[in-house]
Parts: C-alpha cells; sequence; structure tokens
C-alpha cells in the first residue's frame, strides 16, 4: 500500500512540470437560430502570418462531411490531426462549451483561434469567426459571419 | 405463418410506419411546388459562365452560386457584414426573391427521417421502412395466395368490405411502399456509412496554385460551355485569398480551379457509388423527378388507410375467436372438434357442436386443425370443421393439418366426420375439405358420416347435418347455430302481389316500407337503417325462431322500399310466415351486403338470367337502371297466365330501355320450355354479347344454375379464349343459388 502511494506521488511529480506550459482555454460558441440541421465547427489555430497550426476542436463525428469546412481543410492541407478532440455537432441555437490545453508559448504571440462552420443544406462558412489569442480579447465575444451569434474564449 | 409475419410488424410499427408515411407524402409534394415556380431552361439561357458573370456584376460579393433540383440558381454573398441568399433569373442574373428554407419543410424532413431523435431516431425510422418491406412483401404473397394464384394478383378481388379495400388498394399501392422503403433503408445505411455513397472519394485538394492576379469569372474555361442542367454548384475563393481556388460541383463530378490560370487543378469524375446514391436519392425524394414523387406521396398516403383496414379486420377476427367454455383437454375428452378457419367464423359453428354435446354429457375438446396429436387416448370420434383458403388451400389454423395426418403411424381407431364451409361462388368450393376428407381415407380412418359442405354459413344446412351426425352417433343433436346476430329491425308491409297459385308455386313479391338511410357518418356508427342494393340478402327472423332466413333483395334502399319475392315452401316457417303476412304487418329483419353478386360498372351490357323467384334481385338490377346500359333478361317459370312474375313492370322497362331485350320460357304450357332452352335458341345474339364485354349474372335454383351453366358452355364453345370458367374467374359470370 505504501509502497503504491510512493510511487503515485512519483509519477504526479514528472507529470506536474509538464503541465505547467499549458492553460486550460474555455471555448464557448452561441448559435444563433439558422433554423437547419445542426453545425459542423472546425475550432483551429493559425499563427501570426495565418499558418495553419493545429486543431483545437472539431464539433461533428462524421469525417466525410468534414470536406465542407473548406477553409480549415484548405490551411491544414487536408490532413488535420484530430483524434481525441471531436465532439457531437451543434444544432442551432445551441451552445458549444469546450476547454482545450494551449501551450503558454502560443498565448500572447500573434496566434489567432479560427472557425469554420456547416450545416446540412445551408452555405459553407469558413473564417466563420476569428479571435486573437490573447489576454485582451479572453471573454470578449464577437458574433460570427452567419451561424455562430457569439462567440468568445476565456484563458 | 405468413399471416403472423404481416400481422406482428403491422401492430408493432403500425403507428411509426404511418407517421413515416404521412410526413413522406407531405414532404412529396415539395418538389413539384418548387418546380412550379422556376421558368423552364430554353436554348436562350445562358451557359454556366455567362451566368456566373451576370451574377458576379450584380452581387460582387457573391461566396456560391447553386443550382437546387428544381432548377433554381441560388447566390449566397455578404451584404456588408450580414449573409445573405437570394434566387436568381437564370437568364439574367438578377435577384427575383430572397431565398431561404422553409422551416416548415426542415421541421417535416427531420421528422420524418428522425423523429427529432438524431442517429437513434434514423435508426428507429430504417426499422420503420424494414417493418414496411416485411408487410409488403408478406401481404403481396398473401393476396397472391387470396386470389387463387400470382397470374389472378389483378384479377377481380372476391370478398367484401374492408377486407376487399385492403387487397384492392394494397396490391397497387405495395410497389410504392416497396420502393420509398427500400430506397429509405440504403439512404439509411449510406449515412451511417455502411454503404458508400462515394462521398468519400473527393478530387484532391489543390494546396499549390499559381497565386497570380485572378482571372474573371466569366472567362474560366470549365465554366464556358457547361449547361446550366448540367451545373451543380460553385464556391468562389476566399476573397483577397491568392491561394485559394474555386470549387466546381457538375452532374458528373467535382474539381479545384486555379483563380488564376483557370486550369482545373483537380478534378474526380463521380465514382459509381456516388451515381447510384443520386439516383436512389431522387427515386426516394422525387427531386429533379417531381410526378414520381407525387406518385410515392399519394401512395403513402393509402398507409394510415392500410393500417386501419388492416387492424379493423385483425381485431374483427380476433374477436370472432370464440372462448369455449369446458373445453378439455384433448387427451381426456371422448370427442375431439379440430378447426381450419382462416377468418375464424367456422369457429362458432365449433362451438355450437362443443356446446350441444357438451349438454349431452361428452367431454369433448375443440382445438385448431395444426394441433392434430398422433393419438387420442380416449376419443371416440372425431369432427373437422375446416374452411378452403383460396384456390383450395388450407386455412390459416390447418395449415400443417395434412403433413401431420401423414405423418401418423396408422389410422385412427375412431371414426371421422368432416365438414366443409364455404361459399360456392368461388372456384373450388371447399376443397381443402375434400382434400382432407381423402387424405383421411387414404390413411384408412373410417367415417363418422359422409362428408357435408355448408355454403355460406347456412344455419339450416348445419342444423340439418347435425341430425345426421346425431343419428350416426346414436343420438339426437340440434345444432342451431347463430352467427353472431346483426342489429335487426322492424319493417312494415306495404303491399303483396301474388302469383303462382294455381301452378302450385305460390310466389309473392312483398313491399316493406324502408326507411331512408341516414347519411354515412351515421351508418358508420351503426345508426339509422343500413342502405342496400339489389341482389343484397335480407335476413327476416320468424317469430320465435333464432335462425334467420335469406332472401335476395329486388330493391334498391334508394327507392324507399324493401321489395322481396317469395316462394311458398310446404312446411316453410319463414315462407308460410311471410305469405300470412296483411300490409301494416311487421317482420324483423337485419341487411347482409352480398357484394359477390352486383352489376360490374365496367360491364358493356349485362345478360340476366332467373327462374322462378330468382327473378326477384334481377327486376331490381333493372329497376335501378337508370343510365340504361343494355340489359337481357331471360326468365323461365311454369305458366304465363299464372307465375309470370313482374310483367307489368317488364313491359314498363322495355318500354323505357332500362331492358332492352326480354326472353321468357314457360314449362307448363304447349311448348314446354326452360330459361337454358331460350339460352340455347339465342346462342348467335349471347356469344356476341360475351364477346364484346357482356357480364352475366345467373339467379334461381341450384339445378337451373346448372343448367344454365352448361348451356352457356354451348353457346361459348365455338369460342376459343371464352369459357364459363374463365368469365368466373374475371367476375364476368356471377350466380346467386340456392
Amino acid at each position: 500500500m505504501k509502497k503504491t502511494l510512493a510511487a503515485l506521488c512519483l509519477a504526479t511529480a514528472l507529470v506536474v512540470p509538464g503541465m505547467a506550459y499549458a492553460r486550460p482555454v474555455t471555448i464557448t460558441a452561441q448559435m444563433n437560430n439558422y433554423g437547419g440541421n445542426r453545425a459542423y465547427l472546425a475550432i483551429y489555430l493559425v499563427n501570426a502570418n495565418g499558418a495553419y497550426d493545429h486543431t483545437l476542436y472539431v464539433a461533428g463525428s462524421r469525417t466525410r462531411y468534414y470536406r465542407h469546412l473548406t477553409g480549415w481543410l484548405r490551411a491544414s492541407r487536408g490532413r488535420p490531426n484530430i483524434s481525441g478532440i471531436t465532439g457531437a455537432s451543434v444544432g442551432s441555437g445551441r451552445t458549444l462549451k469546450v476547454t482545450v490545453d494551449i501551450a503558454d508559448s502560443l498565448i500572447n504571440a500573434g496566434y489567432q483561434v479560427r472557425v469554420d462552420a456547416a450545416a446540412e443544406g445551408f452555405r459553407e462558412s469558413p473564417n466563420e469567426v476569428t479571435v486573437p489569442l490573447d489576454t485582451r480579447s479572453s471573454g470578449r465575444a464577437q458574433r460570427g459571419r452567419g451561424y455562430i451569434g457569439s462567440f468568445k474564449i476565456n484563458l | 405463418m405468413l399471416r403472423k409475419l404481416h400481422k406482428i410488424p403491422g401492430l408493432i410499427a403500425g403507428l411509426l410506419v404511418c407517421v413515416l408515411a404521412i410526413t413522406g407524402g407531405i414532404l412529396s409534394v415539395m418538389p413539384a411546388l418548387e418546380r412550379a415556380g422556376v421558368p423552364a431552361l430554353s436554348t436562350a439561357t445562358p451557359d454556366t459562365a455567362v451566368l456566373a458573370a451576370n451574377i458576379v456584376h450584380n452581387f460582387p460579393a457573391a461566396e456560391q452560386i447553386k443550382r437546387l433540383p428544381s432548377g433554381k440558381i441560388i447566390v449566397y454573398y455578404f451584404d456588408g457584414d450580414s449573409p445573405r441568399a437570394v434566387q436568381v433569373d437564370p437568364a439574367t442574373g438578377t435577384r427575383r426573391a430572397d431565398y431561404s428554407r422553409s422551416p416548415f419543410v426542415l421541421w417535416m424532413t427531420e421528422l420524418h427521417r428522425s423523429l427529432f431523435f438524431n442517429d437513434n431516431g434514423r435508426i428507429v425510422t430504417a426499422l420503420g421502412a424494414l417493418a414496411m418491406i416485411i408487410l409488403s412483401l408478406s401481404g403481396l404473397v398473401l393476396v397472391a395466395k387470396r386470389q387463387g394464384g400470382w397470374k389472378n394478383l389483378f384479377g377481380p378481388v372476391k370478398g367484401s368490405g374492408l377486407g376487399k379495400l385492403h387487397v384492392g388498394v394494397g396490391r397497387i399501392a405495395v410497389l410504392a411502399f416497396l420502393l420509398s422503403s427500400a430506397t429509405a433503408i440504403y439512404m439509411t445505411l449510406a449515412v451511417f456509412g455502411i454503404i458508400s455513397d462515394g462521398l468519400d472519394a473527393q478530387p484532391d485538394f489543390p494546396y499549390d496554385v499559381n497565386g497570380g492576379a485572378p482571372m474573371a469569372v466569366a472567362e474560366l474555361p470549365p465554366l464556358q460551355g457547361l449547361a446550366l442542367q448540367d451545373f451543380r454548384e460553385l464556391n468562389f475563393p476566399y476573397p483577397g485569398d491568392p491561394n485559394d481556388v474555386f470549387t466546381l460541383t457538375t452532374a458528373s463530378g467535382s474539381g479545384y480551379i486555379d483563380q488564376s490560370t483557370g486550369k482545373i487543378l483537380s478534378w474526380l469524375d463521380n465514382p459509381p457509388a456516388r451515381q447510384v446514391y443520386e439516383f436512389i436519392y431522387m427515386l426516394h425524394t422525387g427531386k429533379s423527378l417531381w410526378w414520381l414523387g407525387l406518385i410515392l406521396g399519394a401512395a403513402s398516403l393509402s398507409v394510415p388507410l392500410m393500417l386501419g383496414t388492416g387492424g379493423i379486420v385483425w381485431w374483427r377476427n380476433r374477436r370472432l375467436m370464440p372462448k369455449i367454455p369446458h373445453n378439455v383437454s384433448a387427451q381426456r375428452a371422448d370427442t375431439i372438434i379440430l378447426v381450419g378457419s382462416e377468418s375464424n367464423s367456422t369457429w362458432g359453428f365449433a362451438r355450437t357442436l362443443h356446446q350441444e354435446l357438451t349438454a349431452k354429457g361428452h367431454l369433448v375438446h375443440t382445438g385448431p386443425m395444426n394441433r392434430l396429436a398422433p393419438a387420442y387416448r380416449h376419443a371416440e370420434r372425431m369432427f373437422l370443421f375446416t374452411a378452403t383458403y383460396g384456390d383450395g388451400e388450407a386455412p390459416a389454423s390447418a395449415k400443417g393439418f395434412l403433413k401431420r395426418l401423414h405423418a401418423l403411424d396408422r389410422a385412427f381407431d375412431f371414426p371421422v366426420a368432416v365438414l366443409g364451409f364455404g361459399d360456392r361462388q368461388f372456384p373450388k368450393f371447399c376443397q381443402y375439405a375434400l382434400d382432407v376428407s381423402a387424405a383421411l381415407k387414404q390413411k384408412g380412418c373410417t367415417s363418422l358420416i359422409k362428408p357435408e359442405l355448408i355454403d355460406r354459413q347456412s344455419a339450416q344446412e348445419f342444423l340439418r347435418w347435425g341430425q345426421e351426425a346425431g343419428a350416426a352417433m346414436g343420438e339426437e343433436l340440434e345444432l342451431h347455430h347463430v352467427a353472431a346476430r346483426p342489429k335487426t329491425f322492424r319493417l312494415a308491409l306495404v303491399s303483396r302481389q301474388d302469383f303462382g297459385q294455381e301452378v302450385q308455386v305460390p310466389t309473392a313479391i312483398l313491399r316493406f316500407a324502408y326507411p331512408r338511410p341516414r347519411s354515412w357518418i351515421a351508418r358508420c356508427f351503426g345508426k339509422g337503417a343500413p342502405a342496400f342494393q339489389a341482389g343484397d340478402l335480407v335476413g327476416v327472423l320468424p317469430p320465435h325462431s333464432t335462425i334467420p332466413r335469406y332472401y335476395s333483395l329486388a330493391s334498391n334502399s334508394s327507392e324507399g322500399q324493401l321489395e322481396i319475392c317469395v316462394r311458398k315452401h310446404p312446411g316453410g316457417i319463414c315462407s308460410s310466415h311471410l305469405h300470412s303476412l296483411k300490409p301494416g304487418d311487421e317482420i324483423e329483419v337485419f341487411i347482409k351486403p352480398n357484394p359477390a353478386f352486383r352489376p360490374a360498372r365496367k360491364a358493356r351490357s349485362i345478360i340476366l338470367v332467373g327462374a322462378g323467384t330468382g327473378v326477384g334481385p334481377l327486376a331490381g338490377f333493372i329497376r335501378g337502371n337508370s343510365r340504361k346500359r343494355p340489359m337481357h333478361l331471360y326468365f323461365g317459370g311454369r305458366d304465363p297466365r299464372s307465375d309470370f312474375l313482374y310483367w307489368d313492370e317488364i313491359k314498363t322497362w322495355l318500354e323505357d330501355r332500362r331492358l332492352h331485350s326480354a326472353n321468357v320460357a314457360f314449362s307448363r304450357v304447349l311448348n314446354r320450355q326452360y330459361v337454358q332452352d331460350r339460352v340455347l335458341a339465342d346462342a348467335d345474339k349471347l356469344r356476341d354479347l360475351i364477346r364484346n364485354g357482356a357480364q352475366i349474372m345467373v339467379c334461381g335454383g341450384r339445378e337451373m344454375a346448372a343448367g344454365v351453366r352448361q348451356a352457356l358452355e354451348t353457346v361459348l364453345a365455338p369460342e376459343e379464349k371464352l369459357s364459363t370458367a374463365q368469365l368466373k374467374a374475371e367476375g364476368r359470370y356471377l350466380e346467386d343459388v340456392y
């Protein structure tokens, strides 16, 4: 028993320093009442030059519909790494709230959070909304182009 | 088994299937409505390049152009910050109307495909479609059996009422049901990725582009010469992004276009899986095939009807299955009654026998024929009561009987009596009962009494059979069978005409006052006197009797009179009672529809053959012939001076052309003739009429009907393709005999 406890302590000690370099960021997307089927959203990071960095979260699990998230697909050159960061698509009028870990080094470094959106039978919306990943923008709601009524990140 | 396969999904998934059908029916109208607002494409319509250029001119911020299956062209663009969608004129690219997807259609679509439960809902609706397929296929096989084979599938439907409606509608709508449900299952499987819909294959995304200055959209080579009906979708590059591309989708495939060179960077023709998907999608939704949508929609609206009629028929059959009191176990009983029944009416007769024998102190077991046991320890006799299904096949509760019988080691050591139930109007009357009887004989079983056949649930014939069976058992059996008796009402005699006293066939035409039938709503709820037509039956209950006697009706209820033609039989309780009536006297009656004996709407002309009182319903048909379509009457009596029924009326009908010709034959005069002799004498004329689509209706005694059938066989002998059997199968030779 004591041995297990000791091993556990040791393991945590090894892990915790690593965690110190990332921080949880809450992303909230409140959808408009656009009246259609559930929307697919791709939330990803681009660097100061607008180049794709990595994907934070994808709402919608059927990969065959990803082709409608054109901006994201193009930016990631069709090979986004999304393992473990997908969830359900978001209904009209609903709210998506997810927490992701983002490395400290990317915050306040000119990076931006970008969202692509699409829903069956509706327009594709690349660059639905873009928010700078910095402390100044934290908690400030922004409107999307079509699907998203209010979008914010909380650092 | 098959019946269960039809019944169980119907009962379980009925409501679900109804919801799917009704929502589907509503959605099916949309493609036709959408299409109605779209101008037809003409040669003057520009190609896609010109249209795109026009649109860019009118909407510089256009993001996407779509052509909907209805032909509508939709442009998505940004007006400052707010997204807009407009429908444009394909010829000019100018705005026609704002476009938004109808919330009603979206709502209905979602209900139709997932009941608002997303993936779980889609699984449920797919199961509903599966239930529909099982219902359709099992129903189709059942109809084929009922009709006596696949070749008769679309022949006239026998039977009456709801069952007939169910079969008549179902056999036509079944194709649409199968198409809708099979395509629905395919689409669900495609959504879940179990079947490929070809969407996985996409053109390679071009990451490397020229990056130069963008080209005018009108000059993009892939759009030039692309006919509008082949165009599907064009996505514009993101403004100001030189690395972005045009995305083009056409009827044949999709690909990416470099915005500065106009070259196709990558292209993928629709894979076969995609073409299959689009075809099936079109079949299911009717999009771009609006007329099919309307057909499927109309068919789907018959689903609630099918469910309702099917459910009511099921409920009726279930209710008819009697609970048999004092039912002893098979191995304890001294008398075994086994029942082969399709609609369960035969059970009622079994119960009557069961009750009578039990009252006489027997231990009786009653069960379905399918439960034939290999041995009965204490049995002293067995009764087999069986109906016949379709073309001489076993009814539902006897399907496995013959197999079980063959499997027996040896014959039963007790005698067996077979009683068949059927309707002489169907081909192969009581065939299954005869087959059972033959199989028993082959097995070496002794018979208690010779097999007997009961026509149309006749209580009299059953009573007579009971007396014979009782005699064979050395007992007295009084089997007073009362079929679930309909509600009766009382009618008062208005007038009577008497004939035939002098030639020993006292016959009376009796006319009773009949209340005008109430509205059909009242009738639905069993209120008011029912409507009837000539040829239907009236059940008369003589005083102190529970067994009704049936008479063919010689009038329509719309005439406000109920007319019957009754011959007094020596010792006949009911006919004597009717003959004793004076105007004002009342009788107790109910109406029993007889749709199997009615002039066909489509028949070009009608040949009516009757003798004695058999002329009654024929007179009713003639009187109701306000359309004056050709009717030809052959009537047989004994002596024109005494029993020429309807003589005065026939003269009037000939004058006003309700009747085209009348031929009469009398058997107690100098040149004695029977009605079949008149038929033979008119052979050429009759052959001609029959060849041209005449219907033949025969009413009267059994012997007369047999004589007429033989005569017509002779008349038709020169015709290779016509015979009475053939005409019967087509519903063009109807008999009402007694």
